[in-house]
C-alpha cells in the first residue's frame, strides 16, 4: 500500500520537476499532464474515485488543451518553443511568486485543524458528494468555475493579440 | 459481479457458467485475477473482430453508396473463393504488420512512438464500465459514467501528440484543429448526458440501465430516448460523439483533401493501423455508452422479446448505431473549421443547457398523472423544440435555403 503511494508520489513529483527543468515548452506541458495523471492516481489510491475521475476529466481533458493551445498560438515557430535562459530578473520574480504561494499554502495547511485519521475509511457515495458540493461548498465551486473561465479567456486574448513583430505587420 | 439466480434463462447465464467452469477450481484471489484477465481477453477478442469487420462493412457500404463495388477481390485463405472480400481485414492486417515503419529524422522520436500507444490504451480502457449484458459489466464503478468520459477525454491529447511530434506542417495544423475540436465538442458531449444522470439519480452505468426498465401501456419501453429531453440529448450526444471520434463530417484533423492525412501523414505500417483501431474502438465505445444512457442498455425493445439474451440486444443496438455512423459518413460533406466551432458554441452548447433545464422540469413533475401527464409532455416538447427552431433559424440566417443556380431543381 505504502509502496504504491511512494511510487505515485515519485512519479508525480519527478514529472513536475522535469517539466520545470526542460526548455521545450511542449515537453513541459506534456510532462505537467503526466503529473496531473499522477495526482489522479493518488486520489484513486486514497479511495476517492469521483475526485480522481473529475481530476482527469477537468485537468487532462480540458485544462491541458487550453495550456497546449496557448503555447502553440503564442509561439511563431518550433525554434521559438525553447525558452531563453533565465535572467536575474526572471529568477527573482520566480522566487518571489513561488515563495508567496508556498507561504499561503503552508499557512492554510497549518491553520486547518487536521483530524486524526479515523480507524475506518468512510464510504461516501457520489450522491452525498454532489449534495456537499451543491450545498455548503457551492461558493467554492462557483469560484473554481470563474477561474477556469478566466483562464480560457486569457488564452484566447493572448492568442488573438496581434504581435507587433509578426510578418503581416512588417513593412 | 453479483450472484446470478438459477431461475434465469440458460442463455442469459451462459457466459458466467462458461467462465465459472473454467476458473471455478481456483482459490479466491487467483480466481478474481483470472476472471478479470478473461474479461479483458474477451473484450479485446470480440471488439477486435468487430473492428476488423466494421472496416470491411464501412468500405463495402461506402462503395455501394458511391456506386462502386468496394473491396471484393480478397479470397478466403486456402480455398480461393472470393466471398464479398470477406478476408480483406486479415489481408489489411498482414499488410500493415509487414510494412516498413518510417519515422521522420526530425520527428520527436519519443512522442512519435508514444502517440498511437496512448491513443489506443485510452480508447480500450473506456470499455471497462459499459454494461454489455444483464450480468456482463467488466467493472462496476459508483462513478462509471464519469470514468468513461475521463478516459475518453485523453484521446484527443494523443492526436495532438501525433501531430506535433511528426514535425510536419500538415500534421501540426491537424494537431491545432484537434485541440480546437476537442475544446468545442467536449462541452456538448458532457452536457448531453448530464440530464440522464439527473433523472436516473446515479452515475453508475448499471443503475442507469436499471432506471430504464419497465413498459408504458405494456409495450412502450421506458428508454430515455422516448422522452422529449432524452431524444434531444441523444441527438446532441451522437453529433458530439461523431466529432469526438474524428468521424466524417467532423474529420477535420485528418481532412485528406486539405491536410493530406493530417496527424497521420508521417505514420506508416502498424502505427497507422493502431490509429485506425483506436478510432473505431472510440466509435464503438461511444455508441455503447449512447445505448446505455439513452437506448435502454441491454434491454429488449418489446416485452415478448425478452427471452432473447440481453447481450444479443446490446449487440444488435450497437450494430444499428455503427451502421448509422457509416451512413452519416457516406452522406454528409465535411464542415469548414469556422462552421464546426460555430455549430458547437452557438447551437449545441446552448441547446444542451436548455435541455438540462428541461430534464430538471421532467424530474420535478414525475408525480404528475392523468391529464397533467399530457401537460408535462407538451411543456417538455415546447421547451426543446422552440429553442431548436429559433436557434436553427438564427444560425442558418443568410445561408439557407440554398439556391441551385446551375443544377436544375
Amino acid at each position: 500500500m505504502n509502496a504504491a503511494l511512494a511510487f505515485i508520489a515519485v512519479l508525480t513529483l519527478a514529472s513536475a520537476a522535469v517539466a520545470m527543468a526542460l526548455r521545450n515548452l511542449i515537453h513541459s506541458a506534456l510532462l505537467l499532464i503526466a503529473s496531473w495523471f499522477g495526482l489522479a492516481a493518488f486520489y484513486l489510491w486514497a479511495g476517492a474515485e469521483f475526485v480522481a475521475f473529475a481530476q482527469v476529466l477537468v485537468y487532462v481533458g480540458a485544462i491541458s488543451m487550453v495550456v497546449l493551445f496557448a503555447v502553440l498560438l503564442t509561439r511563431r515557430s518550433r525554434q521559438d518553443l525553447a525558452v531563453e535562459p533565465a535572467s536575474l530578473g526572471r529568477a527573482l520574480s520566480a522566487l518571489l511568486v513561488g515563495a508567496t504561494v508556498a507561504v499561503v499554502l503552508a499557512r492554510a495547511i497549518f491553520a486547518t485543524p487536521l483530524a486524526v485519521a479515523p480507524t475506518a475509511t468512510p464510504t461516501i457515495s457520489v450522491r452525498q458528494l454532489g449534495a456537499q458540493l451543491m450545498g455548503p461548498h457551492a461558493a467554492a465551486l462557483l469560484v473554481v468555475g470563474v477561474i477556469l473561465t478566466v483562464a480560457l479567456l486569457g488564452a484566447v486574448v493572448l492568442a488573438a493579440t496581434d504581435r507587433a513583430d509578426s510578418k503581416e505587420n512588417a513593412p | 459481479m453479483s450472484a446470478i439466480a438459477a431461475t434465469e434463462p440458460f442463455l442469459e447465464r451462459a457466459p458466467q457458467l462458461l467462465r465459472d467452469a473454467a476458473t471455478g477450481f481456483l482459490p479466491e484471489p487467483w480466481r478474481w485475477l483470472v476472471n478479470s484477465l478473461i474479461a479483458i481477453g474477451v473484450i479485446l477478442a470480440v471488439f477486435g473482430t468487430l473492428f476488423a469487420f466494421l472496416t470491411l462493412a464501412e468500405r463495402k457500404i461506402l462503395g455501394r453508396v458511391q456506386n462502386r463495388p468496394g473491396p471484393n477481390r480478397t479470397p478466403l485463405p486456402f480455398i480461393k473463393i472470393k466471398f464479398f472480400g470477406l478476408a480483406q481485414p486479415f489481408a489489411d492486417g498482414v499488410k500493415s504488420l509487414t510494412k516498413e515503419d518510417i519515422v521522420p529524422r526530425d520527428a520527436d522520436q519519443v512522442l512519435h512512438f508514444l502517440a498511437p500507444v496512448v491513443l489506443l490504451a485510452f480508447s480500450i480502457i473506456t470499455f471497462a464500465v459499459i454494461p454489455f449484458g444483464r450480468h456482463l459489466v467488466p467493472v462496476e464503478l459508483d462513478a462509471g459514467v464519469l470514468y468513461f468520459f475521463a478516459a475518453g477525454a485523453a484521446t484527443e491529447l494523443a492526436v495532438f501528440m501525433a501531430g506535433w511530434a511528426s514535425h510536419n506542417k500538415y500534421s501540426l495544423l491537424a494537431a491545432m484543429r484537434a485541440l480546437a475540436q476537442l475544446i468545442s465538442y467536449e462541452l456538448p458531449l458532457l452536457l448531453a448526458w448530464v440530464p440522464v444522470v439527473l433523472v436516473a439519480g446515479s452515475l453508475s452505468t448499471t443503475e442507469i440501465v436499471t432506471a430504464q426498465a419497465g413498459w408504458k401501456f405494456g409495450f412502450l419501453p421506458h428508454w430515455y430516448v422516448f422522452t422529449p429531453w432524452g431524444f434531444a440529448g441523444f441527438v446532441i450526444f451522437i453529433v458530439a460523439a461523431l466529432a469526438e471520434s474524428n468521424r466524417s463530417p467532423f474529420d477535420l484533423p485528418e481532412a485528406e483533401s486539405e491536410l493530406i492525412a493530417g496527424h497521420l501523414t508521417e505514420y506508416s505500417g502498424f502505427k497507422y493501423a493502431l490509429f485506425f483501431m483506436a478510432e473505431y474502438f472510440g466509435m464503438i465505445a461511444l455508441s455503447g455508452m449512447a445505448i446505455t444512457l439513452f437506448l435502454g442498455g441491454w434491454r429488449a425493445p418489446l416485452p415478448f422479446l425478452e427471452w432473447i439474451p440481453s447481450y444479443a440486444w446490446f449487440g444488435a443496438k450497437l450494430i444499428v448505431l455503427l451502421l448509422g455512423f457509416i451512413w452519416i459518413r457516406a452522406t454528409f460533406p465535411r464542415l469548414r473549421m469556422d462552421q464546426l466551432t460555430r455549430f458547437a458554441w452557438k447551437f449545441l452548447v446552448p441547446l444542451a443547457l436548455i435541455n438540462l433545464g428541461n430534464a430538471a422540469f421532467w424530474s420535478l413533475t414525475s408525480h404528475w398523472t392523468g391529464a397533467l401527464q399530457l401537460i408535462r409532455w407538451a411543456v417538455s416538447l415546447v421547451l426543446i423544440v422552440g429553442p431548436f427552431v429559433l436557434m436553427g433559424r438564427k444560425l442558418s440566417a443568410g445561408v439557407a435555403p440554398r439556391v441551385y443556380r446551375y443544377a436544375p431543381s
